[in-house]
């Protein structure tokens, strides 16, 4: 009946879904793998849409409001435009590496998803090390967007293919410094059982330094305002996917946005409780979080200017990975040290340490670059 | 308000410095020769009662058997103006020194009364053509262009 | 092993989301820093200088509009002066009074639009350019309700206006004035402390004063260098001589001072606005002038304090109907003489930043 994928305790697991669920291992990982695809393909048309409108009620403007109620049809209208697009591969680019780079792009952004939890065991697959996964599947997407940028033959996509490598391999470090702390906390690497953790205390509360530096090394990694680099239109036109159009676009413009949700859904589980809340159904508060935070990046996309490479660079290297550190080393501390501790006391700790920290740093910390002699 | 000098005035001055050098002066403008140009505008540079530091305006005119090229000076410390006009007789190879060493501005102004004019700017580091592209035939500005069509 | 790396091209325009129109820049890079850079222009030239000569005076009041469109009363203004000194008209003080009015207006609206785009250029996702967007809209409407036109206004006339302002421009103006001093304080609570905009202007793009001045940069540009010079100051044209307001002067030349200069100049202008609403007297808006000018013969040079900087008209007449010579002094244009040296060591990223800092309009670059 079940056959042991991953990790040893894939029989556990299958015991643990409700009764009522489709018995057999084939059944779940199919029906998952379709539910996840439509999951994902309906939020990220609802994300173009609601980022449209609320940039549009930020900037002063209606935005889209012509295509069905308040709009809502803009995106399908959308999708039909961009699947009846040429498309165009330019002579000099790389065909293969051209034509494989959204694919490859789009994969791990998708597979993310098989680990976060909807509900109390509601995820394709329970793994017991979800988080190791998340990171590790995630950072894969910058080849795919190398990839673009290299088999496109234009100097903006190569430019903002580098600016991608530089500025997705430095976020990695803090962003994953940033989780230390939650893992420490929950004492578990699998995101059900960190959702479970979370029964009392959100541990944005407990961890707010590490939500901060989460949410900043997040906002770089999928590359949204203020470090948008990799496609600043107003330096390099389009960045990595100057070069694609139609349905080679469309995947792109998927994938961005699956990242966004993929960013927006592992903030939910680690730092807001997940699934948890009063009242509604724990998969309906699942998505209320994640439009919470989507809103939240819409926001600052709405608000800053874009930081320069070696800003950015140095903002990750400089500020974010001593914070997170630090951040790793008072909480295994305090864990170490008061091992029964309620959440709110840490939190509470946590929350001075944090404020202390980030006036201190801000004001120790000076952007160099600027001019260089040639 | 900003006074323009009197270049009647200020012409006498020149000729003392440099003799034979002033064509003509009249309320408004002082013309010079072209050869001694250089040295006139160095002089009107430097000298510090004068001190022109800023070339507000620099252009051609095509007056058929000669071009005049203006040129709009100004002093910003001194708030005074003049106008320095001088003359190019030469239709086929007009050319006249440029004031690029002494006024940054004369850069992109001579390159664009090269393009139109056709005067050549001897001494200007980049004399191409700015608004119209390499291989385009005449040159707009002058009165004849067009004439041959 | 050293690694070899070599210098490569980046051709930015003339179709490109930050060149402002079809410029083009030709850098030549080494990884993301600017090594060397070639300003191409003509995309958009129009010959409009060679045109005029085929037109009466009168038929080359439009052509002004189309040079620098984001503010055509100032060069609308600029070229109907140096015909009136050409001709020696005298213009009615309403007629002044009026003119004053419209181009402080123009000079906020065009800072307007040149800050949004600049912080456009920043990367500041269309937010800051819908909100200076806002004002200008409603200064935008006060030009059409004066003379039907919201872009190329065509409105003034030798010896005068067009037409009188109507009865109910006065209380708009007057509204929109005092309700202005607001909208620029919160730009300024908005922009200036914001800590991304304050890293990536500060320091970045300095004009020096010696060069500012030696490449006649005008307007903003020469006074974001440390140079008091206002040419509304300097040599009061119209009626600014019975006006009070400051010249806003930074002292580094950064493009964060620019910026500056142009936010503080908008409320110099509404300062102005104000005054002139007092003092404008009643009387006729026109002069009589003939209707097919003939300038008597000479030549005559008249600059004004446009928004972008010097505004001046250089024309030549042989005492026909026609000009004989028509030459513009495009400060845009020439405010691009230094570009090559002040983005020379920054990065790309910083080269769209120093070029907005600089605010052109295409159309009076190219002609």
């Amino acid at each position: 009946m079940t056959m042991p994928l991953i990790g040893s305790d894939a029989l556990s697991y299958a015991e643990a879904l409700p009764p009522d669920w489709p018995g057999s291992f084939w059944a779940h990982i199919f029906f998952w793998v379709i539910l996840l695809i439509l999951f994902i393909t309906v939020i990220v048309l609802l994300f173009t849409w609601l980022e449209r409108r609320w940039l549009g009620r930020l900037q002063i403007r209606p935005g889209p409001n012509r295509a069905g109620p308040f709009g809502l049809l803009q995106p399908i209208a959308d999708v039909f435009k961009l699947l009846l697009k040429e498309d165009i591969v330019p002579d000099k680019a790389d065909k293969w590496v051209h034509w494989l780079a959204p694919v490859v792009a789009l994969a791990p952004a998708l597979l993310v998803f098989a680990v976060i939890p909807f509900q109390d065991g509601a995820l394709l697959a329970d793994l017991n090390i979800g988080i190791l996964f998340i990171l590790a599947v995630s950072s894969m997407v910058v080849i795919g967007v190398f990839m673009a940028g290299w088999g496109s033959s234009n100097k903006y996509s190569l430019l903002g293919a580098m600016r991608t490598i530089a500025q997705e391999i430095s976020y990695e470090i803090p962003l994953v410094l940033s989780i230390v702390g939650v893992i420490i906390i929950s004492g578990t690497l699998s995101l059900n059982e960190m959702v479970k953790a979370q029964q009392d205390v959100a541990f944005i509360f407990v961890q707010p330094l590490g939500f901060i530096i989460y949410i900043t090394a997040a906002l770089a990694e999928v590359a949204r305002t203020p470090f948008d680099l990799i496609e600043a239109d107003s330096e390099l036109v389009a960045g990595f996917h100057t070069e694609y159009s139609g349905m080679k676009f469309a995947l792109f413009f998927l994938v961005e946005y699956a990242e966004t949700l993929a960013v927006a859904a592992i903030a939910t589980t680690l730092f807001l409780g997940g699934w948890q809340g009063p009242f509604l159904p724990p998969w309906m508060w699942f998505i209320i979080k994640l439009f919470a935070v989507f809103m939240f990046i819409i926001w600052v996309r709405g608000t800053l200017p874009r930081l320069r490479i070696d800003q950015v660079m140095g903002f990750a290297w400089k500020f974010l990975l001593p914070l997170a550190l630090i951040n790793v080393v008072i909480t295994g501390v305090e864990v170490l040290a008061w091992p029964d501790a309620p959440l709110l006391a840490l939190g509470i700790i946590n929350l001075v340490v944090a404020a202390v920290l980030v006036l201190l740093m801000s004001k120790l910390f000076k952007l160099g670059g600027g001019r260089v002699p040639v | 308000m900003t006074a323009a000098l009197s270049a009647p005035d200020l012409a006498a001055r020149l000729e003392k410095e440099f003799p034979g050098a002033i064509v003509e002066s009249n309320a408004d403008s002082l013309v010079v020769d072209s050869v001694k140009l250089p040295d006139i505008a160095s002089f009107l540079k430097n000298t510090p009662e004068l001190d022109f530091d800023y070339l507000t305006n620099l252009t051609a005119v095509d007056y058929k058997e000669h071009f005049e090229l203006v040129y709009h000076l100004l002093s910003i410390s001194r708030n005074h103006s003049l106008t320095l006009k001088t003359r190019c007789y030469d239709r086929e190879n007009p050319t006249v020194p440029s004031l690029v060493a002494l006024w940054n501005a004369a850069d992109l102004q001579e390159r664009e009364v090269y393009d139109l004019f056709g005067i050549v700017f001897s001494g200007h580091p980049n004399m191409k053509r700015i608004f119209l592209w390499e291989g385009f035939p005449g040159y707009p500005l002058r009165k004849d262009f067009g004439d041959g069509v | 092993m050293a690694f070899k790396t070599e210098h490569f091209m980046l051709n930015v325009g003339p179709q490109h989301p930050s060149t402002h129109g079809v410029f083009r820049m030709r850098f030549t890079l080494d990884g993301e820093v600017i090594v060397d850079l070639e300003p191409i222009f003509g995309y958009l030239h129009r010959g409009i200088e060679k045109l005029a000569e085929d037109r009466t005076y009168t038929q080359n009041i439009p052509f002004t509009d189309r040079l620098d469109y984001l503010a055509s009363m100032t060069s609308n203004q600029a070229y109907c002066m140096a015909v009136e000194k050409l001709a020696g008209i005298t213009v009615p003080e309403r007629a002044e009074y009026i003119r004053v009015i419209m181009s402080e207006l123009q000079r906020i609206a065009s800072h307007l639009a040149g800050i949004g785009f600049f912080l456009q250029d920043l990367g500041a996702f269309m937010t800051p350019l819908l909100y200076m967007f806002r004002e200008r809209e409603k200064i935008v409407d006060l030009f059409d309700m004066v003379c039907g036109q919201r872009l190329n206004y065509n409105y003034l006339r030798f010896g005068g206006l067009s037409q009188d302002i109507p009865p109910e421009f006065i209380p708009a103006l007057k509204k929109l004035v005092n309700a202005l001093p607001g909208f620029i304080d919160e730009y300024d609570r908005l922009i200036s402390e914001n800590e991304v905009f304050l890293v990536r202007t500060k320091g970045v793009g300095i004009l020096s004063r010696e060069m500012a001045i030696s490449s006649a940069a005008a307007g903003p540009v020469l006074r974001g260098s440390d140079v008091n010079w206002d040419i509304r100051k300097s040599n009061p044209y119209s009626v600014y001589d019975r006006f009070e307001f400051d010249i806003p002067v930074a002292k580094t030349g950064d493009s964060f001072d620019r910026y500056w200069v142009r936010l503080q100049e908008m409320r110099q202008s509404v300062r102005i606005i104000e005054q002139a609403i007092e003092q404008l007297p009643e009387g006729d808006v026109q002069a009589k002038v003939s209707r097919l000018l003939k300038p008597p013969a000479g030549d005559a040079y008249v600059s004004i304090e446009g928004p972008k900087g010097e505004i001046g008209f250089y024309l030549v007449s042989d005492g026909s109907v026609k000009p004989y010579r028509w030459r513009v002094r495009p400060p845009c244009f020439i405010n691009l003489t230094t570009l090559r040296d002040i983005i020379i060591g920054w990065k790309v990223a910083d080269a769209m930043v120093i070029f907005g800092s600089i605010d052109i309009v295409l159309g009076e670059v190219d002609r």
